[in-house]
């Protein structure tokens, strides 16, 4: 191996190569500064040269008024982000029995499958604008006893229904993509089919699954900002409240920003999985 | 001689207007290795597969000692427990180690504790060199270690009858040997065998019966000598030449 040879130093003609390519390097970071500073530069120039920019900035980017609104803007953040994690739990349970539904082929599961079919096409299909309002204010009009007219908990509801179809989908998908042999080699060994979807099938499905399910986890928490319209003080509210108050709209950016400082990192983050995952399945497909 | 432990009647098998196999008798006695050659397409693995119940029949008879098994009304899972069946692509469960994989049938079909399991699991991976792998995941393995593991998973539930197909046929040619190896032992310790393969010479070592099987139909059978060395049927002698000239007798 490498640890018997004599001890090597590049030939001439590779050192003219390192310069070569060094010089190449050199040149191309070069270009690429100069393209930039101009470009944006440009940019920049043109918006804070143009006659409307004053009113801009004082419209949408108000830093002492963008302060002042914080507190409230984040308190109605944490309702986005409680609303999201309970919400996403229940999620997570329910789209995995409708997945579970959907692909059964046990006989007596035969109505719950249709049923579980008509839930997916309806809720996967139907706005959830239009959800959220027909329960948010559609179930307290029904005027029944022990039904909640909470706004937060039936918001949450809405958000539940339509995003359990979403996802029971992705993880159908996945149930899908377990290739046959698979099944084959457990039932061959005499587990059950239902030992087989458990031991075998589910843990890789929800494997390959994890990214599509944290993009739907990052959606999930932007369209949490849509239970507003019942009322419900989360962070859009809380602009909504503040901007309509004075006609200025910083609150909105400040509600906007706060909302990027979580789901940025969280794609990021997603991204490198999904990268990650592919490199790997590249690394076995050569093997 | 001893009851026959597996018994093929007139099978009849067919994938929609596709006859694949047709008037398959077959007996294999108990401590034998019967082993299937012929083309691909000639219907080894579908048998292999139907033995297994992993293809339902279109007529005929199964029997697995005395039993039959082609009765729709069977449970299959009670069956399967039975018989083990090793593929070609190996078919391990990526996201288990090899013992988790050795282990999830004996701990979930045969009901053994986790230790019990493991200490099995762990006996016949040291038999078969195969110990310093144990908590590795497939996808480390090379392929002849994989398919290494593949069989300890299917002998681990202890089977009736074995079904090997074409186990060494996804291989690199110089890790088809410790594959080989390991049917060879399985053999001596008196496994009753059923298997597809391309290894002619292997065949010859092993088998106790031959089955040359064209178009779904065993056309020769005999005892490795009578086939392999001093075929009678023109079919036969026609695909051992062709096995011949790619080098594989």
């Amino acid at each position: 191996m490498v640890s018997n040879t004599t001890p090597w130093s590049p030939s001439a003609r590779e050192r003219e190569r390192e310069i070569y390519r060094k010089n190449l390097q050199a040149r191309k970071r070069v270009i690429a500064l100069i393209s930039t500073v101009l470009v944006l530069g440009t940019f920049s120039a043109i918006l804070l040269t143009s006659p409307g920019w004053d009113s801009v900035k004082t419209t949408f980017f108000d830093l002492d008024y963008g302060k002042e609104v914080f507190p409230t803007v984040i308190r109605g953040l944490v309702v986005n982000i409680q609303l999201t994690l309970i919400g996403g739990a229940a999620i997570g349970i329910i789209a995995l029995a409708l997945a579970l539904l959907k692909t059964t082929k046990s006989p007596a599961l035969t109505p719950f499958r249709f049923i579980a079919t008509a839930y997916i096409d309806i809720f996967r299909g139907a706005p959830l604008i239009l959800i959220i309002l027909l329960v948010g204010f559609g179930v307290p009009a029904l005027r029944i006893q022990g039904l909640t007219n909470n706004v937060i908990v039936l918001g949450t509801i809405a958000v539940v229904l339509t995003y359990s179809a979403y996802v029971a989908e992705v993880i159908r998908s996945g149930i899908l993509s377990v290739h046959q042999s698979q099944r084959a080699a457990a039932r061959s060994l005499g587990l059950t089919s239902r030992q087989t979807m458990r031991y075998v099938v589910l843990p890789q499905a929800i494997r390959r699954v994890i990214p599509p399910l944290l993009n739907d986890f990052v959606s999930l928490l932007k369209d949490t900002g849509l239970v507003s319209i019942l009322g419900v003080t989360d962070a859009v509210r809380a602009a909504q409240i503040n901007a309509s108050r004075t006609f200025n709209y910083t609150p909105y950016v400040v509600a906007a920003i706060l909302f990027l400082l979580i789901t940025i990192p969280l794609t990021r983050f997603i991204d490198r999985q999904i990268r990650l995952r592919s490199e790997k399945q590249n690394s076995e497909g050569l093997a | 001689m001893s009851a026959p432990v597996l018994e093929i009647v007139d099978l009849r098998k067919s994938f929609e207007e596709n006859l694949v196999l047709h008037d398959v008798n077959l007996i294999v006695s108990e401590h034998t290795a019967t082993v299937l050659i012929g083309a691909s397409g000639s219907g080894k693995s579908t048998l292999l597969r139907c033995i297994n119940l992993l293809e339902p029949i279109d007529d005929g008879l199964i029997l697995l000692d005395g039993q039959e098994i082609s009765d729709p009304a069977i449970d299959v899972d009670l069956i399967r427990r039975k018989l083990g069946i090793v593929f070609q692509s190996f078919n391990l469960f990526p996201h288990m180690t090899i013992r988790e994989n050795i282990t999830l049938a004996p701990i979930k079909v045969q009901r053994k504790s986790r230790d019990e399991a493991n200490e099995l699991a762990d006996g016949l991976l040291k038999r078969f060199d195969l110990l310093e792998k144990a908590d590795e995941y497939p996808d480390r393995l090379s392929g002849g270690q994989q398919q290494r593991a593949a069989i300890i998973r299917s002998i681990a539930v202890n089977p009736r009858l074995l079904l090997l197909d074409e186990v060494t046929s996804a291989l690199d040619p110089v890790l088809v040997n410790e594959v080989l190896s390991i049917v060879r032992d399985l053999k001596s310790d008196g496994m009753t065998m059923v298997l597809a393969t391309h290894e002619m010479g292997f065949a010859t070592q092993v088998a106790d019966q031959v089955c040359f099987l064209e178009s779904g139909l065993i056309l020769e059978r005999g005892t490795p000598e009578e086939v392999l060395r001093s075929p009678s049927h023109p079919k036969t002698k026609e695909f051992l030449k062709r096995v011949h000239e790619a080098g594989r007798l």
